[in-house]
């Protein structure tokens, strides 16, 4: 049990794309295992880092919640490496492969360190961290547009982080603490005492627009489309399913572990969360609906998509945030398997990714056209798809909150409509019959491709249909933060 | 207003602070964003390190015999800072190379000229 928080966090440097496939399997299993131990018994525990007790050391704290999403991020993980295999070797300078699979791993173990970790300034080295990795595997395809995109996403996310170390520095003056454990327990004396009312707010502020910045929360998301949109495919599955989501994860944590709920809501900063998220989802839409290129406008659909994400942190309640949690996994499984898929489309139109390129492309690779129909269909919510159910939760979830209910079902049903006015074109366009001398020529089978998006589609029915089980560990899970 | 005498150091770090965000997000040449979030990042330091100090205390290294905790100063305020040291250095060391890359291709660190001209080539 032990190694399977430790070992995932010590894998670095792996030299190439086998050994870097093996990480993640592993990693997978060993969640995997964990998700088995303590799903089950409904128990959370912490582990000590070092030799160093609680007070001073470097702790690590599993729960339900935690085996869940760390199972979903190696699985995804290993899924997009195998679906942007071809394009990897082909988008990447030969002599930087290696490099670049380094990076992934450092993705992986920063992002599994941010869902482990259980001390505040452990979390900002590895937001660092997982910060440098993403730029790099956006440069990694070494072209103008990417280039510049990856100018932008560094600026933005220097700028986040600058926020987060300025927030988190605040806090360790008023409290003293580091560990997320004594943090909370300061916190609510403090609260309690009246004493540092202003800082504390102003600490949660910084910590919320930091975080909120690097993951491309409303007003802050003009980065995303272009370093999602021009980054090679694996690149683009990783970053939009699970990069964005790792700082999101990390923010849920800290409100539970570390604010508590309570004291979030009274400091209203849900509020202001809420109103970004609806924004989000509906400026993500309309950028979505404008765009011909596929890849930026499945990358406007993240920023519509992760706006679902804080409207359901923004509700403040438990329900609201275990739909958000359930979003995440939809959309950490949808979402690669589009980029994937769109990328294989357009290899038989010599890499034209604009969509009037793309007429009819369904029928060169039928596998990648039906992957894309499916999580167009789970984007736009219809029943049986995961993100019906991810909807349907949220519906459910604003009903305490009268005014909240209104914005929340008005703008679900809004966003809905744009996504269908966007999803349904490009299905439409990918299934009918090319014109006169555009058909492309048929590309060969990739054996990788196909498991990847046929375990991607599986994925998206199972959180479709079968949400229950996975819903109870998340509610078990955000009981025991 | 004395408050703000008394913590002049923490009063110096905000202000420095302001001044590296703005530069980092206002600045059209891609150094001079560098230089702000240099400014921005030791800011955060030094208002850590002045948190961290208390006059009259040692430093804590023990030499022979044990002395009375409150004899000395909580060492956890300068590990933070050093680890934060050893990340900025790390991020400033990427985007500098970023910038060259960018300048070899388009012989300018100006980000909007570096815009327009990937426009002009058009974009993939």
């Amino acid at each position: 049990m032990i190694s399977g928080i430790v070992t995932p966090l010590l894998k670095n440097g792996k030299w190439a794309y086998r050994l870097s496939l093996f990480a993640c399997s592993a990693g997978l299993v060993l969640s995997g295992v964990l998700l088995g131990r303590i799903g089950p018994r409904n128990e959370s525990f912490s582990f000590m880092m070092g030799h160093f007790p609680a007070p001073w050391g470097n702790e690590l704290s599993v729960g339900p919640l935690e085996a869940v999403l760390a199972t979903a991020i190696c699985f995804v993980m290993l899924l997009a490496l195998l679906g942007g295999r071809r394009d990897i070797f082909e988008d990447v300078l030969p002599e930087k492969q290696k490099l670049y699979f380094i990076m992934m791993d450092e993705i992986l173990a920063a992002l599994l360190a941010l869902t482990y970790t259980n001390d505040i300034f452990t979390a900002y080295v590895f937001i660092e961290i997982s910060t440098i990795a993403a730029c790099a595997i956006v440069m990694a395809k070494d072209s103008s547009a990417t280039m510049v995109a990856t100018m932008r996403y560094l600026i933005m996310s220097l700028l986040g982080s600058g926020l987060v170390l300025l927030g988190i520095v605040l806090l360790y003056c008023i409290t003293g603490h580091l560990l997320f454990p004594n943090l909370q327990q300061r916190v609510l004396e403090l609260v309690a005492t009246g004493q540092y009312a202003m800082p504390l707010t102003v600490v949660v502020g910084l910590i919320v627009m930091g975080l909120g910045i690097k993951s491309a929360m409303f007003p802050f998301h003009l980065w995303l489309p272009p370093a999602h949109g021009s980054a090679t495919t694996a690149s683009s599955s990783v970053l939009s399913g699970l990069v964005v989501k790792g700082y999101i994860i990390l923010m849920i944590r800290l409100f539970y572990k570390v604010f508590t709920i309570e004291v979030i809501r009274s400091l209203r900063i849900t509020n202001m969360v809420f109103l970004f998220g609806l924004a989000g989802m509906i400026v993500g839409s309309v950028g979505a609906i404008k765009e011909e290129h596929i890849k930026r406008m499945l990358a406007y659909s993240s920023v519509a998509q992760l706006g679902y994400v804080f409207m359901g942190i923004g509700l403040g309640t438990d329900v609201g945030i275990m739909a958000a949690c359930f979003q995440i996994l939809v959309h950490a499984c949808t979402k690669p398997m589009l980029f994937g898929c769109a990328s294989a489309l357009s290899a038989g139109r010599h890499h034209n990714k604009k969509l009037y390129a793309l007429r009819g492309a369904a029928y060169e690779n039928k596998l990648a056209g039906v992957g894309f129909t499916v999580g167009a269909l789970s984007m736009i919510g219809i029943p049986l798809f995961g993100g019906f159910a991810a909807k349907v939760f949220f519906a459910s979830a604003t009903m305490a909150q009268p005014v909240k209910m209104w914005m929340t079902l008005l703008t679900l049903a809004l966003s809905t409509v744009l996504n269908a006015l966007y999803y349904i074109p490009a299905v439409t366009a990918l299934w009918s019959k090319p014109a006169e001398g555009e058909a492309g020529e048929k590309q060969p089978a990739d054996p990788t491709f196909a498991v990847s998006t046929v375990l991607f589609i599986l994925a998206v029915f199972f959180l479709g249909i079968c949400y229950q089980p996975v819903v109870t560990l998340i509610q078990n899970g955000l009981a025991l933060l | 207003m004395e408050n703000l005498l008394i913590n002049h150091y923490e009063v110096a770090a905000v202000i420095l602070f302001g001044i590296g965000f703005l530069n980092l997000l206002l600045q059209n040449n891609l150094v001079k964003k560098v230089i702000g979030f240099g400014i921005m990042d030791n800011a955060v330091y030094l208002f850590l390190a002045s948190q961290g100090y208390i006059e009259g205390r040692l430093a804590p290294i023990l030499v022979g015999e044990t002395a009375r905790a409150a004899d000395y100063i909580n060492p956890i305020p300068a590990g933070l800072v050093l680890t934060g040291i050893v990340v900025s250095v790390s991020v400033t060391a990427f985007s500098l190379a970023l910038i060259q890359r960018l300048y070899q291709k388009y012989k300018t660190v100006n980000f909007d000229e570096i815009v327009q001209l990937a426009r002009q080539k058009g974009d993939e």
